[in-house]
């Protein structure tokens, strides 16, 4: 008990700071900003269940989020349906993809597992851009709903629900970390035989973690839809979502959860304001050369270079 | 389908897979041979492509482009095998995670680079021989593939002899199946595999001018790629100079086919299918070792 008490103080502590942001802050552009570097959080969090733990690297993971999006948006399309609704329906559609792919690393490692993720999202991004009761590649419209009588606008609950899928996911990637799971994990990317050998059940735990995995980012993505008011193909399946999705872990430190949380919160601002005030593309690239270079001169992210730093204060 | 419309699918598909072929020998080198994750292969070959196009832009023809451009490719290869090697291959540990996000990594920012250059419009080249074709009978050949696929057999089969009939050629290949007993024998393994990286790379340039020739190109073209030359690569049998050939043309004339049939926004995930289709199936690959 007494490991998690601290986690849930700071977990509800950061929910009812999201409820009175919601209230009391007065500009719009603050929640859409807040929502997507929550949004990473929770792609950051998810990535790193079977990326980092695992050492499985999943390239595909803006087709995860793309399928939640579009699993909610079909839902609307069809008969309306709720939020809390697509959300579940959303993790259930890619929690099953999310479990196809953990099938496949029972014969897929390393380099072969990343280029079929990446198979799988051209696939996902093909079928989509095919499949014209979503819109196809013109893009489909959602009308937000009117906002709900304790928000002043809808975008502000989006931004209050994503703050509790953020903290979902982190306490699931936590508990994950800390169980017996998280210990059989680390065994596999250290070594799978020997892992396997000692009677670590090793694809029970890449099913668990990759169905985690998967159902947290398309989780991240179910609101998508009503949050931009519009969806296409190109923007949800873009790039960026993979990219960040693993640089971010990476930056941060993949050796507990609090790193995917660091690197999204850190990148994820950095990210809006320079897209706002630079350009896109040089957002891009700064994450690109920032991957780079973390991997290079610093394999264990932000985290180990905090804990480094203490280490040698603790010395003296 | 019409048996005419078959065949003629076919044909196209046989010259579209040469040039397949051609993107992939590179590939096959480096990941084949020499275990690299190189997934920043395709990333390279629209590097080589916007290469042709900016010395297009002087009037240089955009083969001839290629092969000015081949030592600048090789030299880079060199150096990103080096520093490869040095922070990673040397390190042990935990390569395979590190070593992905950094080609990875190199992917995206050359990507991003070429947006910020030359935008996200689509570029292309001109030349004597792109827009015109030739008819044998009633099957139109366009000028553009033919020289796809003649470059495709100059590559493949120079690959070819050099890995069977040179000393260093027999190097490389010895240093994918052995190492340490290429070590024993007095050669240095950094070394050779340094010379093969940086081979694999000199053939980006060529094979990216041949990416401009066939078709215009646009930075984001090399996410494409990753589909179609990793599948050429897998289902050759890593590492083998016939089986890229002849793996390319499978895939061309998978694709020729699904183009035909199903229309062309399919075609994209013809290649991603195949390839997950071959690593459930025989991840060996047709040629495989």
């Amino acid at each position: 008990m007494g490991r998690w008490t601290k986690f849930i103080v700071g977990a509800v502590a950061v929910l009812v700071v999201a409820l009175l942001l919601a209230r009391l802050v007065s500009n719009e552009y603050f929640f859409f900003a807040g929502y997507v570097v929550l949004q990473f959080v929770v792609l950051a969090t998810a990535w790193n269940i079977l990326g980092g733990y695992a050492g499985y690297v999943n390239f595909g993971s803006g087709a995860f989020f793309a399928v939640g999006a579009y699993t909610a948006v079909a839902l609307i399309k069809a008969f309306a349906a709720p939020l809390l609704l697509q959300l579940a329906a959303a993790v259930l559609v890619s929690g099953l993809m999310g479990l196809a792919i953990g099938a496949m690393t029972l014969r897929l490692r390393g380099i072969f597992f990343s280029i079929a993720t990446v198979a799988i999202a051209v696939i996902c991004e093909t079928a989509v851009l095919n499949w014209g009761f979503v819109g196809g590649a013109r893009g489909a419209t959602v009308l937000q709903p009117p906002a709900p009588a304790l928000f002043a606008s809808y975008a502000r609950l989006l931004f209050v629900v994503m703050s509790l899928l953020a903290v979902l996911a982190v306490a699931l990637a936590r508990y994950i970390e800390i169980s017996w799971i998280g210990r059989g994990l680390r065994a596999i990317r250290d070594n799978e035989e020997a892992a396997e050998s000692v009677g670590v059940p090793t694809l029970k735990l890449k099913l668990f973690a990759a169905t985690a995995s998967g159902a947290l980012m398309g989780m991240a993505g179910a609101p998508f839809p009503l949050y931009m008011s519009f969806i296409e193909p190109t923007s949800a399946f873009s790039l960026n979502y993979a990219v960040s999705a693993l640089a971010m872990p990476i930056i941060g430190g993949t050796a507990s959860w609090a790193g995917p949380v660091i690197g999204a919160v850190l990148l994820g601002s950095a990210q809006q304001i320079v897209t706002v005030t630079l350009s896109s593309e040089l957002n891009v690239l700064v994450l690109g050369v920032l991957l780079v270079a973390f991997v290079v001169a610093a394999p264990d992210g932000i985290l180990g270079l905090v804990r480094r730093l203490l280490g040698k204060a603790g010395a003296k | 389908m019409s048996f005419e419309l078959l065949g003629e699918a076919i044909i196209a598909g046989v010259l579209l897979g040469c040039f397949y072929a051609a993107v992939s020998v590179g590939l096959s080198v480096a990941f084949g041979l020499l275990d690299v994750p190189q997934i920043a292969h395709p990333a390279f070959l629209v590097l080589g492509a916007y290469g042709a196009y900016y010395l297009g832009g002087f009037g240089v023809d955009p083969l001839l482009a290629g092969v000015l451009l081949t030592p600048v490719f090789f030299l880079a290869g060199l150096a990103v095998y080096r520093f490869y090697h040095a922070t990673f291959e040397s390190r042990g540990t935990d390569a395979g995670l590190r070593g992905l996000a950094f080609f990875f990594g190199i992917a995206f920012i050359v990507e991003v680079a070429l947006i910020l250059i030359f935008g996200v419009d689509q570029r292309s080249v001109e030349a004597a021989y792109i827009g015109k074709s030739i008819s044998l009978g009633d099957v139109r050949l366009p000028m553009r593939m033919l020289v796809a696929v003649g470059v495709a057999l100059v590559l493949t089969a120079g690959l070819m002899l050099y890995l069977s009939r040179t000393f260093t050629g027999r190097a490389i290949k010895a240093v994918a199946q052995d190492q340490t007993a290429l070590a024993l024998m007095g050669a240095d393994p950094v070394r050779i595999k340094q010379w093969a990286f940086g081979i694999a790379t000199g053939t980006c340039a060529l094979a990216g001018a041949l990416l401009i020739i066939v078709a215009p190109v646009e930075p984001g073209l090399g996410r494409l790629y990753i589909g179609r030359t990793f599948c050429v690569a897998v289902l050759a049998g890593l590492g083998s100079m016939p089986g890229t050939l002849a793996a390319g043309v499978i895939l061309g004339i998978a694709e020729s086919i699904v183009l035909t049939s199903l229309g062309a926004s399919w075609a994209p995930a013809v290649a991603f299918g195949l390839l997950l289709l071959v690593l459930a199936v025989r991840p060996a690959g047709l040629f495989g070792r």
